[in-house]
Order: C-alpha cells, then structure tokens, then sequence
C-alpha cells in the first residue's frame, strides 16, 4: 500500500468514489433515458433526482448493504423511483425495458470508477459497483411490481366512479344510485355530474338513492350532507333514497344529523315525493 | 377608482313588491358592499322580495357569500324573503367545501323559479 499513501485521500472504495464523484456521476445519469425522459421539465430537476439517488447508493454502500434490496437508505428514493417508474411505464416501456434502462447507468458509473482508481486495478470496488448496480435493479422491479398493482387500484376506482349515471326519472326530476364505498374523490365526481345535470335538464330534485352504499359511517354520512347542501344551493330540492333499516339505525347510533334533508325509505317511495311535490297526480292503481 | 366603482354598480330592479338585482358580471368586493346598502335601503322602503340572480359569477369567496346571507337576514328582517338563483355548480360546490350553506337562505334555479317561490312564500305568509 506504500504506493497509495502519496495520495492516501484518494477515493478507493464504492461509498468513497459515490461521495467524491457524486456529482459527476449524477450529470451523466441526468442524460441518460431513465432520467431524461421522465424529468422533461428541465436538466436540473434531472440532475436533482440522479444526485439523490447517488446520495442513497453512497449510503447503502458504506452501511455495507450492497446486496440488501430493503437497505433504509433506499425507502428514501422509492417514492422518485417509484414516479420514474409511472412515468416510464405511462409511457409504454415495459419491464424489461425499465430495467434495462437502469443497468444502463452501470456503465458511466464503471467508467468513473476505473478512472479514479487509475492502475489500482486490482480493487475491489468494481465488483462492489455492479453489486450496488444489481441490488438498485431489484429495487427497481420490485417498485414496478407494486406499481402494478396501484395501476389495477386506480383503474378499478376510476371504473366505480364512471359508473356512476345521473338518471332522468321524469320531467326534472333527476336521480344518482350511488354504488359501492363513498369516498371524497368520488363524492366530487358524483356532486360535479350531478349539479351539471341539474343545470343542463333544469331540474327541480334530485334523488340520491343510497341503496347500493354497503354502509354508512360519519364520513360518508358528510358527504353525502355535502351533496345535498350543493343541491339545495343550486335551487333544487334534494332528497337521499334507499335507507335500508340497518343504516337508518346506524346513522341514528352515530348521532348523525341530517338536518332538513329529507330521506325515503326507496327510490319508489323517493319519486312519488318528487311528483306529488311537483304536482303530478298519479292516477289508478299504484 | 370612484368612478369605476360607480360603473361596477348592481341595478336593482323593482317589479311591484319585488326586487331583483341581476349580476351579469363578476361581483367585486366593492359592488357587493354597495348592492348591499341599496337592497337594504330599498327593502327598507317596502318590498316583499328580494331576488338575487347570480348567474353570472363564476367566482364567490367568503366575503362575497357572507354578504349574501347578510343582506338574506336584513331583508327578512324587513319583512322580506331573499332568493338566490341561477347559482353556478362550481360556485355551489366551493361555498359547500367552505362549510357555508347559507342556511335561511331560499334558491331557485332561475329568475322565473326565483319568481314562482316568492309567489308560494307569499302564500305560505298570507295564510
């Protein structure tokens, strides 16, 4: 090692080189397509992403986690690879694509390496480097992975607030079966559609059926206070259907007010208050 | 700016016992504070209804909607009923998510609908 001690602060293994070189790194990273294709909003928030992630490595590295893909350095990097990720994979790469594009950074960073060692070729940090790099790939896919599954929760969300029609019963009378869990994204969806409705076919009520709701806690009680209100507010009348006797008791446990909103049992029930409020007689048998 | 405030003024129009005020554009704080005063004055001076066209704001904030119920509790304390009409789903949802209901307060979904409840609240208080 008596070689060495000339410049005995030179940078020898991988944490030491990611620290020193750490920006040089990150420059070249930021151009490479993981990078640059999922910051397009400019060079620097590319670099800005490349450099954290080479903070982290230098971390994992010198905790001497190399091949540890649940390191806790990495918990701080996940939630921006997990965007890189989205981004690529919105944009049509698949797996093997995305990973291939991480291995890619493997070979700037080699070629950093091997020039910071200079003729100490004999060192142990490459082999190090491609460990970090393979450890950084699983990360990768594992992110990807559940990213996966968060697509699939998305979508089915997206689907459940699509399938929620405003339907005309009558000459302006409007109704929404609500179906499935009430949450505030599609509570929004639910009170933007059903107030355009409301504008674009004139309606003087509308009927929230509650029928298809599995149950009915304080929070969705207030969403549902919430439509209504915005109703009301409109200038139309708004009365909540389809309270099955176990909600009604809920809601009278919870100590849940519904103030003056008024509330059938079913839709039917709901309608027939529509058209007699509306002055509609319904003749013969009903 | 006096001037241009005066421009900004809200007309309020007098059907019989009725008046209306129709904001057909934005409502500046200033022009709010002034339809204020004048429907107030006005009610003051005999009228049995107080209408409230708002379809043209796309915008109201709580200062703007404070107003409104302001000038809802000064007209039905002067023997009044104010309605709101025509408000816009995105102002109702905003007023809604800022915990204002405007309690007391009676909408409709148009001048015409506007005219048809004061016309039934009359009943209602005739009989």
């Amino acid at each position: 090692m008596t070689a060495v001690d000339i410049n005995d602060s030179a940078p020898v293994t991988v944490a030491e080189i990611l620290e020193k070189r750490g920006e040089q790194v990150a420059q070249q990273w930021a151009d490479l397509p993981l990078f640059r294709t999922v910051y397009t909003s400019g060079r620097d928030a590319s670099v800005g992403a490349a450099h954290r992630l080479v903070e982290v490595l230098a971390e994992v590295a010198r905790n001497d986690r190399l091949d540890d893909s649940s390191a806790p350095g990495f918990d701080r990097v996940r939630p921006h690879l997990g965007q890189m990720v989205a981004a690529r994979s919105h944009a049509g790469a698949s797996l093997a694509q995305i990973t291939s594009e991480v291995s890619e950074l493997k070979t700037p960073l080699m070629s950093i390496i091997d020039r910071e060692l200079g003729d100490r070729g004999s060192n142990a940090a490459p082999m190090a480097a491609v460990e970090l790099m393979g450890t950084l790939r699983v990360v990768v896919m594992e992110i990807a992975l559940s990213e996966g599954a968060e697509v699939i929760d998305r979508q089915r969300q997206q689907l459940l607030e699509l399938s929620t029609p405003v339907i005309k019963l009558w000459n302006r009378v409007v109704a929404v079966p609500l179906i499935g869990t009430l949450d505030s994204a599609r509570t929004q969806v639910v009170m933007e559609t059903l107030l355009q409705t409301i504008v674009d076919q004139d309606a003087a009520m509308a009927i929230l059926d509650i029928t298809g709701v599995p149950m009915v806690d304080t929070v969705v009680a207030q969403y549902l206070l919430k439509t209504a209100m915005a109703v009301r507010l409109m200038g139309s009348e708004c009365v909540i259907s389809g309270i099955r006797p176990q909600i009604a008791q809920t809601i009278v446990q919870l100590g849940i007010d519904l103030g003056d909103i008024t509330t059938r049992a079913t839709l039917a029930d709901a309608l027939a208050w529509a058209l007699e409020k509306s002055g509609v007689t319904v003749v013969g048998e009903v | 700016m006096s001037s241009e405030s005066g421009g900004e003024r809200i007309s309020v129009l007098r059907m019989g016992d009725v008046l209306i005020a129709a904001i057909q554009q934005e409502l500046t704080d200033q022009a709010a504070l002034a339809l204020q005063q004048d429907l107030t004055e006005m009610a003051a001076a005999g009228a049995r209804g107080v209408i409230i066209d708002i379809s043209g704001v796309e915008i109201v904030d709580s200062f703007l909607a404070r107003i409104l119920s302001e000038i809802a509790a000064a007209t039905s304390m002067l023997a009044g009923r104010t309605v709101v009409a025509g408000m816009r789903p995105s102002v109702a949802i905003t007023l809604v998510e800022m915990g204002l209901s405007l309690r007391g307060l009676h909408t409709a979904r148009s001048l015409e609908g506007a005219m048809t409840l004061l016309g039934n609240l009359r009943d209602q208080a005739g009989r």
